[in-house]
This record gives C-alpha cells, sequence and structure tokens, in this order.
C-alpha cells in the first residue's frame, strides 16, 4: 500500500470512522468512552504503509486509528464493522465486546487502556520474535504523556541491552487530556531515547509521505537486527482527548487545522480520485455500522457462572 | 441539593483554606478541567502554589506525597482512576504505610490518596473496577469509603486529619447522588443510627424486628437499600442496614449488636467475591457471633467487560441482592 490513492484512502476511513463515533456518542446510541485520532492519521497509515502484515503492534487508549491502518497492510484489510460492533458491546465485536474502545486484539494487534504498562509487554514480544528468529517486528504506540511513566524507561534499558526489534512510536500530540507538554515532560524526548542509545527518527510534519519515509529508515533499522529504535511524531489532536473534554481555545482549535493530514495529502489525487476515495469509505462505513447495530450483544456462559455469586 | 461531589469538593477548598501545608497532587487537575472527576474543581484557581498537576506518574505521585508527609506537609494525592492503584501498589504498601511502625513510631505519613472505583459506565476492563480489596488488611493504611449518607466532605477531612496514610475510595456513581437525610425519601421508613469516631457507621433499622442483617459500604449501600425496600414492600422481609465507611482496619462491634439478633448477615460489595471485603466481614462475623449463616453478594471473578449487558452480569445488581436475602 504505497500510493497516493490508498494512502489516501485510508487515512479518510479512519477520519470518517472517528466522525460516525462522535455522532453516535452524542446521540447516546454508544456509551462509554472513546479516544478520536482525528488529526493523527497520517501517523499510522504512514507507518503500516512500510511494514510487513505480520509485524506485531502494541498500541494504547487511542488505537481506532492504528487498528484501521494496520488492517489496512494486511491482506484482510481493514474491518471497520468489528471494530463499530466492538465498541458497540456487540458479540461480533473485535473481543466478543469484553474489551470496548481500548481493549482489543486481532491478527498480531493488541491494546491496552493502562498508560505505559504496555512497552515493556512489547518488549517481550520482541524477545519471543527474537530467540524465535521469526523476523517480525515489534511496534509500540505511546503519546507524550505516557513520557511520565517508568515502565517506559525500565523497558527501554531491556530493548536496548538484548538489541530487542522494537519499534517505539512516540506520538506528540502536544497534549495530554489537558496537560500541555510544557507541564508533563522535561527535557529532550529524543534525549530520553539517545540515552539509552536507541537511535531517534523524528518528524514535525503531518504529511504522510514524509512519515512513511522516516517510518521506512526506522523499521529497516529495527528489521536489520540493529536494536531497538524510536520514531518521534510531532502532531496534533483536532478533537478531544475523548468526548466532550476539550480545554483548549477555539484559536487554537482553529489554527492547528492547518495541519490536516487529509488536506496535505489530497492535492496529490485527482478530485474523481477523492470523490473515488469518499464513496468507497462511505458505503464501507454505512454497512459497517449497520450490520453491527443489528448484531446480537454477549452473554455470559455456564462457565462463567459457575464463578459466581449464586448458591 | 447538595451532591456528594459539592460535598468532597467544598471539603478540599476548606481544608486548603485552614491549613497551608495542605497541598493536592494528581494528573489533570487544573482548572477549567479541575481533574477527570471535577472533585478538585477551583482548588487551582484559588491556591495555584499548592495544587501540583503531575504527569503521569502515579508512582512517583505517590512516592512524592509521602516524603512530604514525612517532612511536614499535609499532601492529598489524587489517582485519576482507582483501577491505577496497582501502579501506587508499592509506595503505599512497602513506603507510606511501613514506615511509622518500622522507624519505631518515630514518624508520622500523613497522606490522603483519593481514588475514583466502580463501575457501571461502560468503561470496560481497566477503568470500571473496585480494586480496594487488595489494600484491605495492610498494616499502617486505613481504607475509608464514603456513601450518600452522613457528610462525605466531613469524612474526606477526617481522613485528611489522620497522622496515617488513608486510601479514601470513592465511587464515581455517588458523585452526583444527593446527600441523604435521615427520615426522608425512600428512608423515611427506617430509623437511623450512627457512631463511631472519626470514620462513622451508619445502621437503618427497619419499621419491624429484622430477618436478617445487610453489610455494606460506598455506592452499593444504593443497591442494597433498593433491595430493602423490595424485600419490605414485595417479601415483607425486613432488614437491619449496616454501612460502613472505616473499611480497614476492620472494626465491626455495630454489626455483631444487629447480628445477634437476625443471625442472618448478607454482604454486598462491588469489587470481586473472592478474597473480599465480605470475605473478612463474615469470617469475624462467624468468629463473634454463633449460630450464624452468610451470604455475599459480589462482582463475578471476571474482569469487568465493556459491554453493557454483560458488565451488568458480572457486577451485582438490586435483584441478586433480593435473591441472596431471600435464599436464607
Ligand atoms: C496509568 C494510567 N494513568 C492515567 C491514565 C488516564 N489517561 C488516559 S489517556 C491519558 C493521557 C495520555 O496522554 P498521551 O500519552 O499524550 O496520549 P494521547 O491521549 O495524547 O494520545 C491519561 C492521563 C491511564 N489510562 N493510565
Ligand atoms: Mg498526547
Amino acid at each position: 500500500m504505497t500510493d497516493n490513492f490508498a494512502l489516501y484512502r485510508t487515512m479518510l476511513l479512519i477520519r470518517r470512522f472517528e466522525e460516525r463515533l462522535l455522532a453516535e456518542f452524542s446521540t447516546g446510541k454508544l456509551v462509554g468512552t472513546t479516544h478520536t485520532y482525528i488529526g493523527q492519521e497520517a501517523d499510522a497509515v504512514g507507518i503500516f504503509s512500510v511494514t510487513d502484515p505480520d509485524d506485531i503492534v502494541f498500541s494504547n487508549h487511542r488505537c481506532h486509528g492504528h487498528f484501521l491502518a494496520y488492517g489496512a497492510s494486511s491482506p484482510q484489510g481493514s474491518d471497520p464493522y468489528r471494530l463499530a460492533a466492538e465498541l458497540m458491546g456487540k458479540a461480533t465485536g473485535l473481543v466478543g465486546g469484553r474489551g470496548g474502545s481500548q481493549h482489543i486484539q486481532w491478527r498480531n494487534f493488541y491494546s491496552n487502556g493502562i498508560q505505559g504498562g504496555i512497552v515493556p509487554v512489547a518488549a517481550g514480544m520482541a524477545l519471543a520474535e527474537k530467540e524465535q528468529q521469526s523476523g517480525k517486528i515489534v511496534l509500540v504506540f505511546i503519546g507524550d504523556g505516557t513520557l511520565g511513566e517508568g515502565a517506559l524507561y525500565e523497558s527501554l534499558n531491556l530493548a536496548a541491552l538484548w538489541r530487542l526489534p522494537l519499534l517505539v512510536v512516540l506520538e506528540n500530540n502536544r497534549y495530554a487530556q489537558t496537560t500541555p507538554v510544557e507541564l508533563a515532560v522535561a527535557g529532550s524526548m529524543a534525549g530520553r531515547f539517545a540515552a539509552f542509545g536507541i537511535p531517534v527518527w523524528e518528524r514535525e510534519t503531518s504529511d504522510v509521505l514524509e512519515i512513511q519515509s522516516a517510518a521506512r529508515e526506522a523499521v529497516a533499522h529495527v528489521r536489520f537486527g540493529a536494536g531497538p529504535a524510536a520514531l518521534i511524531l510531532h502532531t496534533y489532536r483536532f478533537m478531544a482527548h475523548s468526548k466532550g473534554d476539550d480545554t483548549r481555545s477555539p484559536e487554537e482549535l482553529t489554527r492547528i487545522r492547518q495541519f490536516d493530514p487529509l488536506t496535505i495529502h489530497a492535492p496529490r489525487l485527482s478530485p474523481a480520485e477523492r470523490d473515488a476515495a469518499e464513496a468507497e469509505v462511505s458505503a464501507l462505513l454505512a454497512e459497517a455500522f449497520s450490520r453491527a447495530a443489528s448484531d446480537p450483544f454477549p452473554a455470559l456462559t455456564t462457565d462463567h457462572r459457575t464463578l459466581n455469586t449464586e448458591h | 441539593m447538595t451532591t456528594v461531589l459539592d460535598s468532597l469538593n467544598s471539603a478540599l477548598h476548606s481544608a486548603m483554606e485552614s491549613d497551608p501545608r495542605l497541598y493536592v497532587l494528581g494528573e489533570d487537575l487544573l482548572d477549567p478541567y479541575g481533574g477527570a472527576f471535577k472533585v478538585t474543581r477551583g482548588l487551582s484557581t484559588r491556591f495555584p502554589e499548592r495544587v501540583l498537576t503531575t504527569p503521569i506518574s502515579e508512582a512517583a505521585i505517590l512516592g512524592a506525597a509521602t516524603g512530604m508527609a514525612l517532612r511536614g506537609l499535609r499532601p492529598v494525592a489524587e489517582i485519576m482512576f482507582g483501577d491505577f492503584v496497582t501502579l501506587i501498589a508499592d509506595q503505599v504498601v512497602n513506603h507510606a504505610a511501613k514506615f511509622r511502625w518500622m522507624y519505631n513510631d518515630q514518624v508520622r505519613v500523613p497522606l490522603v490518596v483519593r481514588a475514583p472505583m466502580g463501575g457501571r459506565r461502560g468503561y470496560g476492563p481497566t477503568h470500571s473496577q473496585s480494586l480496594e480489596k487488595m489494600f484491605l488488611g495492610v498494616p499502617g493504611l486505613k481504607v475509608i469509603a464514603p456513601s450518600a449518607l452522613g457528610d462525605p466532605g466531613a469524612l474526606l477531612l477526617a481522613a485528611i486529619a489522620d497522622e496515617d496514610p488513608v486510601l479514601f475510595v470513592e465511587h464515581k456513581l455517588l458523585y452526583t447522588r444527593p446527600l441523604l437525610q435521615a427520615g426522608q425519601g425512600d428512608l423515611a421508613d427506617f430509623a437511623l443510627e450512627s457512631g463511631g469516631d472519626p470514620f462513622p457507621y451508619f445502621v437503618l433499622r427497619p419499621p419491624a424486628p429484622p430477618r436478617l442483617t445487610v453489610a455494606t459500604y460506598g455506592y452499593n449501600f444504593e443497591l442494597a437499600r433498593a433491595a430493602a425496600l423490595e424485600l419490605m414492600m414485595e417479601h415483607e422481609i425486613f432488614c437491619d442496614l449496616l454501612v460502613f465507611s472505616q473499611l480497614s482496619p476492620f472494626d465491626l462491634t455495630p454489626l455483631f449488636a444487629s447480628l445477634t439478633q437476625t443471625r442472618r448477615l448478607l454482604t454486598v460489595e462491588e469489587g470481586t467475591l473472592t478474597l473480599g471485603w465480605g470475605a473478612e466481614v463474615a469470617a469475624r462475623a462467624v468468629e463473634t457471633v454463633s449460630g450464624l449463616q452468610v451470604r455475599r453478594v459480589a462482582a463475578r471473578d471476571l474482569p469487568i467487560a465493556n459491554s453493557r449487558p454483560l458488565e451488568d452480569a458480572i457486577l451485582p445488581q438490586v435483584a441478586d441482592i433480593v435473591a441472596a436475602a431471600r435464599s436464607f
């Protein structure tokens, strides 16, 4: 998936999927929580355009975009239907409705909603792949705010000591929930990795092609067996952290829209191609959401009931 | 109408106002956001130097609070979701709660950790748990939980005044609940007694002799109360309701008096069943009161699902309490 149309189409799929979710939350069709990827689409789409379909991914709370982009790199293609079903709590969801928005698993894709804790797990996965000589690499996604968690640094040390095939993708969208990066991160982001001798690829861009080229180099380094690497992408989150919790000023929200990855990439397509992408995505999502909506809810099995409080 | 949230929030305001040693620290505390559940709202505007918004560093938040407490300050730390108390466990168990006794009572660690716990909001497996049971019985630590009874803000002030570390467990669904008054609404049929200082317990006595005693705490009192009403109206089964705010150390004296009359104990909690609060309450009750029968209602021993029907099936419901009460 390297051509401009495919890159655009997957970014658009993520954008429209997330917009649809926010709409469903605001009309009460969905409950619980969600963290949208709107504004950051170029990160995952650029990265998964240069990975192998069998590579391994550990994602975080903001995982829908990572998942849809990962799917696009696989032979099966993205599966917005199973993701929508998961968010609706349906039995047909990615993990049968048990996990919901932040806790999904599909093929070699995993996510969890605890900041930081996924990094040592990803390091262990990388060790397993290395020991089994599978040639697969592990990508783990963290945000700027997650630089606060100590488990991250313990894992970077292990990964460097043991030369693990681990790529840490740090998406700096400049906020952790409502906390601006200036109040949460002292010193240098790249310097944190450099201290462990981990090479860093760093880009300040929302252009999917620039991200793709940086990711290609970082992935090649890790795949070559040269040990872990870090890819630091400075980006923007356009919508609230989860749903209604945005404390940024309207001016700031307007200003950052100039870094819209879709607008940046769109001129590389003809108007007809853009229309075709829009039509394809909209048909896919309409089908996904209506099919998921009519699916059944899960129930506890008798196995579970034996563990219960009944007498 | 005062809610539990208002009560906790104004307690923090008055504590910061009256004690310059009081510091509040945690994630995303600054106004206008004022914390994920708004318990700290307004504090950073009024006391900017003493409200510390932190990086996402739960272990360091607790460790720093412990150091502050050892050296003369009164920290109140917020853990954004109670599920993340696993990240502070070492600081609480092996540091904060250890120091006083280990250092021959020569030091004190007066800190409060506030943690919003509980499910029923569709937040999924890592943002819905009631993990306080993991901290019950830790020597040197108190575990306190407000309910909609009495004065949750006063309870928080008592925790702040305590010389020892306190884990203060706030069920998320309590925040919007109005404070309950004796003799009003669905408490009208019950006589309300309370005792225990500084962390009170409450006893609700039904209008006729009780057949069983229900013991609970926190938000699950809302479920227990609904169940008690249903049992009374539809089945003519009357219950004594005991609501604790001090979970640990266990002090169950008021429970034993009721059990001597009913000889039937039903515990209700939202944490998982096995080795929960109710297990310890039951063990102590059986040791103290002869001829006792016990039932426990708690969450199934499963993670909490995101899907609402599954979450409902995993967490205890009013119907589970009614069924357990009728099963005696
Ligand atoms: C251990 C832990 N602490 C706190 C949280 C609550 N929380 C969820 S997302 C988030 C902010 C994360 O910020 P960042 O890492 O920058 O990722 P972003 O949301 O910006 O993508 C916080 C504080 C959590 N999920 N896990
Ligand atoms: Mg961020």
